[in-house]
């Protein structure tokens, strides 16, 4: 299988600001609301091997796929304990979508479409390319099964390729090069 | 297929630079106030004033230390640590000769096991604060805790399982608790290649009965089930009275790399056992007696001291041979927890993996087996239909759902490990009223009484795996974290975050006035009926009978008596029998012995309790009071002398003016 290698990106400014802690502003403790504090995503390690959602973050080709993460507020889901195997599509893979579709669905009217769309890309478990086969039906986060394909060494889910795999702390990530789209409701 | 990670590195160099430019928030000083923000009310809410008391006692398990945590809330203050299956040299529990039987198993002696669930008693479906009970995973047992004095009084052993995890759920009025296995074993236990699983394995269920006024439990019966792996349990309440239900998982029978070959049925199963039909067949004699062996350990009260007793056989019975003993009910995706509402007409299953959270109607489910509606037969076990027994679906609450618990207005509380939160969510139109996040990655959740008829829904207690940045650091292992919420609202109200003991796998949680006013301030010392009492200063002594040595010491502030001893010799066993004659409240003494490869004893007030010493070298040695008893403490010490093997020294011994014998 072709490897590839994504270079460390140093715009990281945006997936961190996303992090949901402006710069300087602090809540009185007397109004604060409990829902304000944060999840396992603001924990400050730099030295554990990284959990999924940095694999993304510190993937220059993923700063699409981090955005929705944000906007979907699914940063938690991807830094929890897990296992949880993520089939991720790169920017690449997000521009093929129609124009304004992805403009659309990071609208915050559109959060729980978004948070749909991107956990039908995970399933729970650690499904490493050697124990997919072909035909084996994957159970997304979503509820949906999807049918793994495996041609050769190709591995592929609704004709979306795997370009390349990550071993992450929590779990996998099968970087793909299309969007997976559910059924509609 | 070889994928080469070729991002791997970008992750590790990018979270420095998250490092760098992430301090300036969330983690430290008064950053933290933000980020933990915490109302001002909140903190009022949690605080208990000097001297107060909490309105809740929490039964938190210890997971791997083995042992109970007692902690009142809403303070989250921990009052005790109670160890049951782990030695703890604090209290001389598992050290003493009086306590070490309680660790007896079928293998002999056995240090540890790994707590789980901790239950409290119930009488018509409401806890009434008599026992605690609590499953070992490791080494199949159960293990019950009086909470007249907080100590555990009894364990047994289970037989034919292997990982007691679906245990101990007991029933309405305590008649039985359960025990399903995890892990099935080959059945009997025997010497097979781990690849005849599907042939040689079994999942076994028991039910252990319990005696009403004392407590005592016996091994009632087992029901030998397929070879799945038999996860939690949740009995019947009111109308469902008389069923246990027990989740199961690995329904594919897989015994090798389960995380992926046990994820991939669409449905496993949770088993619906009637438990009174069981009764009936045990009652018409339609059950086999098979040999078997396993330790029933109990604590006599008089004596004071625990006795084990090995039982040599168990009444089993085939669901195949007996109707309307067992159903299945098809739930999704590996289900974990199982737990019936209060009315006791639902039945909620945590499919772990699954999207939504499945409830089925024990209504349905009569009808369903009244009407035949199967829709095949697994090993004689009839599985229903599930869309003859499914009530409704939570859709999409949440990921990872693991367990639930009910407050007293009809709402459920379930816990998501994967995303980390507890969904609130309406009991009978399955929407969702609200949700909060947890830190990090719940497990169990506990309302005082949720898992009962009748929950005290004023505070919800989440129990976490992940504590990783909660508290300060201390090094690469944190205590479990644990969430104290107010849900006596419409919202759920984050109030406090507490460490915990262990890995607190699940906790009870029970108003304070149903077990304080039974709480004992110290043994009568006239009901002491221990072999090796000395019930005064007067029946002190030392009695050798060959190489074995008795001391029989008595302990009062602030000397031991006798507090000198001589005669003895290396190689000896000796054995201080200590009795405190302290009849007050909160004076144990401590006693401990220099150079004794042991822990300390803690000896109640009342008490007499063993410590068995092998003295090795010749010499003079101090043995003192380790709990600090009084102003002249560290005046309550004394000698041993201890002579060589071949000496001539006689026994001797005293206090003061007077030496013995006379």
């Amino acid at each position: 299988m072709k490897s590839f290698l994504i270079c460390i990106s140093l715009g990281m400014g945006m997936a961190l600001a996303g992090s949901g802690c402006a710069d300087g502003v602090e809540q009185p403790a007397s109004t604060a609301d409990a829902s304000l504090a944060k999840g396992q995503s603001a924990v400050v390690d730099a030295e554990s091997a990284p959990n999924i959602l940095a694999i993304a973050i510190g993937s220059k080709d993923h700063s699409t796929l981090v955005a929705a993460v944000q906007a979907a507020a699914l940063e938690d889901v991807l830094t929890n304990a897990g296992p949880l195997t993520v089939f991720a599509p790169n920017n690449a893979a997000f521009e093929k979508l129609p124009a304004g579709t992805l403009q659309n669905l990071l609208k915050p009217e559109n959060k729980v479409t978004l948070a749909r769309i991107i956990k039908y890309h995970a399933t729970p478990g650690t499904f490493t390319s050697d124990n997919l086969r072909d035909g084996q039906q994957l159970y997304m986060a979503t509820g949906h099964y999807i049918p793994v394909k495996v041609e050769g060494d190709q591995l592929s889910l609704q004709g979306a390729k795997v370009l390349g795999t990550v071993k992450a702390s929590n779990g996998i990530v099968h970087v793909i090069d299309a969007v997976l789209l559910p059924p509609e409701e | 297929m070889k994928n080469t990670p070729g991002i791997l590195l970008a992750g590790f160099v990018l979270l420095a630079a998250a490092a760098l430019l992430g301090t300036g928030c969330g983690n430290k000083g008064s950053g933290k106030l933000s980020a933990g923000a915490l109302a001002g009310d909140a903190a009022s809410a949690v605080y208990i004033p000097p001297g107060e008391h909490d309105e809740f006692y929490g039964f938190f398990s210890g997971g791997f230390s083995g042992q109970v945590s007692v902690v009142g809330l809403p303070s989250g203050r921990t009052l005790k640590v109670i160890p049951v299956f782990a030695l703890d040299a604090e209290k001389g529990y598992g050290f003493s000769e009086e306590t070490k039987p309680l660790l007896n198993t079928s293998w002999g002696f056995i240090p540890w096991d790994d707590a789980h669930h901790p239950k409290l008693s119930q009488t018509k479906g409401e806890t009434d604060g008599r026992w605690l009970f609590i499953n070992g995973n490791n080494t199949p047992r159960v293990a019950r805790i009086d909470l007249s004095t907080f100590e555990t009084v009894e364990t047994i052993e289970l037989p034919n399982s292997g990982g007691n995890h679906s245990s101990p759920y007991l029933t309405e009025n305590t008649e039985y608790v359960v025990a399903g296995t995890r892990f099935s074993v080959p059945y009997p236990q025997k010497d097979v290649p781990v690849n005849t699983f599907k042939e040689n394995f079994k999942g076994v269920i028991s039910f252990i009965s319990v005696e009403p006024q004392h407590g005592h439990m016996d091994l009632a019966f087992q029901i030998m089930m397929p070879a799945f792996d038999y996860d939690l349990a949740s009995s019947g309440k009111g109308p469902s009275h008389g069923w246990t239900f027990f989740t199961c998982y690995n329904t594919e029978k897989a015994y090798t790399l389960k995380e992926v070959n046990a994820s991939q049925n669409d449905k496993d199963f949770i088993a619906a056992i009637n438990w009174k039909k069981a009764e009936e067949y045990i009652q018409q004699g339609k059950f086999t007696e098979v040999p078997a062996e396993y330790a029933s350990n109990r604590m006599n009260e008089e004596t004071q001291s625990a006795e084990s007793t090995m039982k040599k056989s168990v009444r089993i019975l085939d669901p195949a041979q007996c109707p309307g003993l067992v159903y299945f009910l098809p739930t999704p995706k590996s289900p974990h927890g199982v737990d019936v509402t209060p009315t006791g007409e639902y039945i909620v299953g945590s499919g772990k993996l699954s999207a939504n959270l499945t409830v089925h109607s024990f209504d349905k489910m009569l009808k369903a087996i009244e009407n035949k509606a199967f829709e095949t037969e697994i090993d004689g076990i009839p599985v229903l239909k599930y869309d003859e027994v499914v009530a409704g679906v939570v859709k999409e609450p949440g990921l990872g759902p693991l367990h639930t618990e009910f407050d007293d207005k009809g709402n459920a509380y379930t816990t998501f490990f994967i995303s980390s939160e507890i969904v609130k969510w309406k009991i009978g139109t399955w929407e969702v009223l609200d949700r909060a996040p947890c830190y990090y990655s719940v497990g169990h959740l506990m309302i005082p009484g949720g898992g009962s008829r009748k929950p005290q829904g004023k505070y919800m207690v989440a129990l976490n795996k992940i504590t990783k940045d909660r508290y300060l650091p201390t090094g690469p292992e944190m205590n479990h974290s644990a969430q104290l919420y107010d849900i006596s609202g419409d919202k759920i109200k984050l109030l406090l975050d507490f460490p915990t003991h262990g890995e607190p796998h699940y906790a009870q949680g029970i108003s304070a006035d149903r077990v304080a006013p039974n709480s004992k301030k110290f043994f009568p010392i006239e009901q002491n009926k221990h072999p090796f009492r000395a019930l005064g200063e007067k029946e002190t002594k030392v009695v050798r009978e060959g190489n074995v040595v008795r001391i029989y010491m008595t302990t009062i502030r602030s000397h031991f008596a006798p507090d000198w001893v001589e005669g003895i010799k290396v190689g000896d066993e000796v054995f201080f029998h200590i009795t405190n004659l302290e009849q007050d409240w909160d004076v144990p003494h401590g006693f401990s012995m220099m150079g004794a490869q042991n822990a300390e004893l803690l000896v109640m007030p009342g008490q007499t309790r063993t410590l068995r010493w092998t003295p090795k070298k010749s010499g003079v040695y101090p043995f003192y009071c380790t709990d600090f008893c009084s102003a002249l403490h560290q005046e309550m010490q004394g000698y041993i002398r201890v002579s060589p093997k071949e000496a001539n020294v006689p026994v001797k011994w005293g206090l003061g003016e007077d030496a013995f014998p006379l």
